[in-house]
């Protein structure tokens, strides 16, 4: 009598996971049962369109964005078979960002050297929603996209394109026009990010 | 050879004048012989055995803890303004027009990544996870091996299930409804009269009465002083085709829906003969005025039976109410709200349309264990002065969710197969909107939250 959406979870692969992203075992189980319910192909891996379908996530302005972070630029063999769909492994390493900082981590020896949850790559997740070409720079054009997409229909190009200008302005200090992560990471330095961008697993 | 058949045959009628004798006779009078409950009752101690063996197993592998269905996550319930506004405290103010930062993208984000984890929706399409396995196979998610006593029991249980009560099921099934379409066509024989009336009410009650013996059924009614009465509408929570068995075990409707063809078509056809019911072409569906003309003549008609209509207008998991649509609500008349919870323990009454058909999900019913279900009956409802059809649906639809103990959602259940409104990221946007300009924008904020 073994589990049902659990037995096509090898023990080694939930020991790997544990290790990469820090995650409990339950956590990991509990995780591969939604991502079994995601994955209406029934092929081990979640496209975009198996996102699109829930409904919160689809009426989120920055859904499409969010959704993007899970298909990472090339195929890194390990998280997905092929560019439009991510496997367990790379749904589970994207949501480890958002584990919350404990601080018995802070210690911790971790062979990529800096654990996925620790504020600059939680920094950086939110970095790469704005930058839209993954150059490492936020432009004046990309800005203004991203703020596009929040605003809808509502704000003139005029104001926007205002707000954008501010927005850089305020952040860039090497006269660039653009936001590189550096100065993305200055600008928000105050900002309570471990707990504004940490979700409470149970378990 | 021949004493082989005789055999069969003697078996046959034993076993026929038991169907008959002590579940069809006592049905068709309304009473009960009790061994239903026996049955439950001898059930309920081995379930509970059963859990007390498994958590003991647990804690001794110490393997997984329990798997609460408590949820994955815990979220926060603030609301954009409040949220957004946390996050820009610790940001320096911009004076000059526009009051966006870049942290604002972070509540977006994490509110995102929460609805990945878990959302309220897309849950509600499939059968609701048992908080402790109730021995069918499948309902086994996540539970192990245990002891040799809990796989006799269960083996046990698929013996039992599969090979004397499933037979026993069918016979029953297949016996009540060939005596609602004959009973049915021979009453509509009868010219109109009060005669005819009763007796089709009879002959109703009688073949739900058998199917849902058909299926073990216990179901207990309460607040009975609210039956629904002649010229009004009944609404209720929508779980499975089942449901109209066990609404009308206890009370005559007058059912609604989409003609079919094959064997739903010869059962509508042949009860359309007793009594009116209200069948609607696939044309007729799409005209939303004469649809309501329709109904709205059948409730007029005060000697007609109250009808029974699904809001939802689909099959959720019985762990919530779901968007009522406002249809119903917008033909006057007095809204009798009934609220229908099943216990999941005894078996799953959920209809998966997208995973079942209707066939393979009448036997998964009758290899149940049984169905056990409680229906309130709430006092009646009519709409007040001021009041659309859609706030009345969703103060209906709120009473129903408080009785029965489920989750108010205000989703809409056909987003189990079509995508969700543009309109819906579009107030989204809007809200956020006012957010970074100000106070221009605020009086026409909508007040839809992200959860």
């Amino acid at each position: 009598m073994g589990s049902r959406a659990s037995s096509l979870l090898r023990e080694e692969d939930i020991e790997e996971i544990k290790k990469e992203t820090g995650f409990s075992h339950s956590q990991i189980t509990r995780l591969y049962s939604r991502f079994h319910s995601l994955d209406k192909g029934e092929n081990g891996a979640l496209s975009r369109e198996d996102f699109q379908r829930i409904p919160e996530l689809a009426i989120n302005p920055l859904g499409d964005r969010i959704i993007n972070a899970f298909f990472p630029e090339g195929t890194n063999k390990k998280y997905t078979a092929r560019e439009d769909q991510v496997n367990f492994r790379g749904f589970m390493r994207t949501l480890a960002h958002f584990r919350p900082v404990e601080d018995n981590e802070k210690n911790k020896d971790l062979t990529s050297g800096e654990p996925l949850n620790s504020r600059t790559n939680k920094l950086h997740f939110a970095f790469q929603l704005y930058d839209l070409d993954r150059d490492d720079k936020i432009s004046r054009d990309e800005l203004l996209q991203v703020l596009r997409m929040m605003v809808g229909v509502n704000i003139s190009d005029e104001q926007l394109g205002s707000i954008a200008d501010r927005t850089i302005q305020e952040a860039d200090t090497n006269g660039d026009m653009c936001i590189s992560f550096s100065e993305f990471t200055k600008v928000l330095e105050k900002v309570d990010v471990e707990q504004k961008m940490s979700i409470r697993f149970l378990h | 050879m021949e004493g082989a058949w005789e055999i069969a045959f003697v078996f046959f009628q034993v076993w026929l004048s038991i169907v008959v004798g002590l579940i069809m006779l006592p049905a068709m009078f309304g009473v009960s012989l009790g061994f239903t409950d026996i049955y439950i009752k001898v059930l309920v101690k081995t379930l509970e055995w059963a859990t007390l063996r498994i958590q003991r197993g647990q804690k001794e592998q110490a393997a997984l803890p329990s798997q609460s269905a408590n949820g994955i996550i815990e979220k926060d319930d603030g609301s954009m303004q409040e949220e957004i506004g946390e996050l820009r405290r610790s940001h320096p103010k911009n004076l000059a027009g526009g009051d966006f930062t870049l942290c604002d993208a972070f509540y977006f984000c994490k509110k995102g990544i929460e609805n990945i984890v878990e959302d309220q929706v897309t849950q509600r399409f499939t059968s609701e996870e048992l908080a402790s396995w109730n021995l069918l196979t499948r309902t086994n998610n996540n539970f192990c091996y245990i002891s040799l006593r809990l796989t006799i029991i269960w083996g046990l249980g698929v013996f039992i299930r599969y090979c004397i009560l499933l037979p026993l099921r069918i016979t029953l099934a297949v016996i009540g409804l060939s005596w609602l379409v004959i009973g049915t066509i021979l009453v509509g024989l009868l010219p109109s009269s009060n005669v005819k009336n009763w007796l089709s009410d009879l002959v109703h009650i009688t073949c739900y009465r058998i199917c849902a013996r058909g299926l073990s059924a216990t179901i207990r009614y309460h607040n009975k002083e609210n039956r629904p009465k002649k010229g009004g509408i009944c609404v209720a929570n929508h779980t499975s085709p089942i449901d109209i068995v066990i609404l009308a075990n206890d009370g005559c409707y007058a059912m609604v829906g989409q003609v079919h063809g094959g064997l739903m078509g010869v059962l509508q056809r042949s009860i359309v003969r007793s009594c009116p019911h209200v069948w609607f072409e696939r044309s007729e569906m799409k005209d939303r005025h004469a649809v309501a003309k329709r109904l709205k003549d059948h409730i007029a008609d005060k000697t007609k039976l109250p009808i029974l209509i699904f809001p939802e207008g689909t099959c959720i998991n019985n762990t919530s109410v779901m968007m009522f649509k406002k249809g119903s609500f917008e033909i006057g008349g007095t809204i009798y709200p009934v609220a229908i919870k099943y216990d999941p323990q005894f078996g799953d009454a959920f209809w998966n349309s997208a995973k079942y058909n209707m066939v393979s999900y009448l036997l998964r019913m009758m290899t149940s264990w049984a169905i056990v279900c409680n229906v309130w009956y709430l006092p009646p409802m009519t709409r007040q002065d001021g009041e659309d059809a859609v706030q009345f649906a969703n103060r209906v639809k709120s009473a129903i969710a408080h009785q029965g103990g489920l989750v108010d959602l205000s989703w809409d259940g056909g987003l189990k197969r079509e995508k969700v409104k543009e309109s819906l990221k579009e107030e989204q946007q809007k809200m956020y909107s006012s957010m970074i300009i100000g106070s221009d924008f605020n009086e026409n904020v909508n007040t839809q939250q992200l959860h």
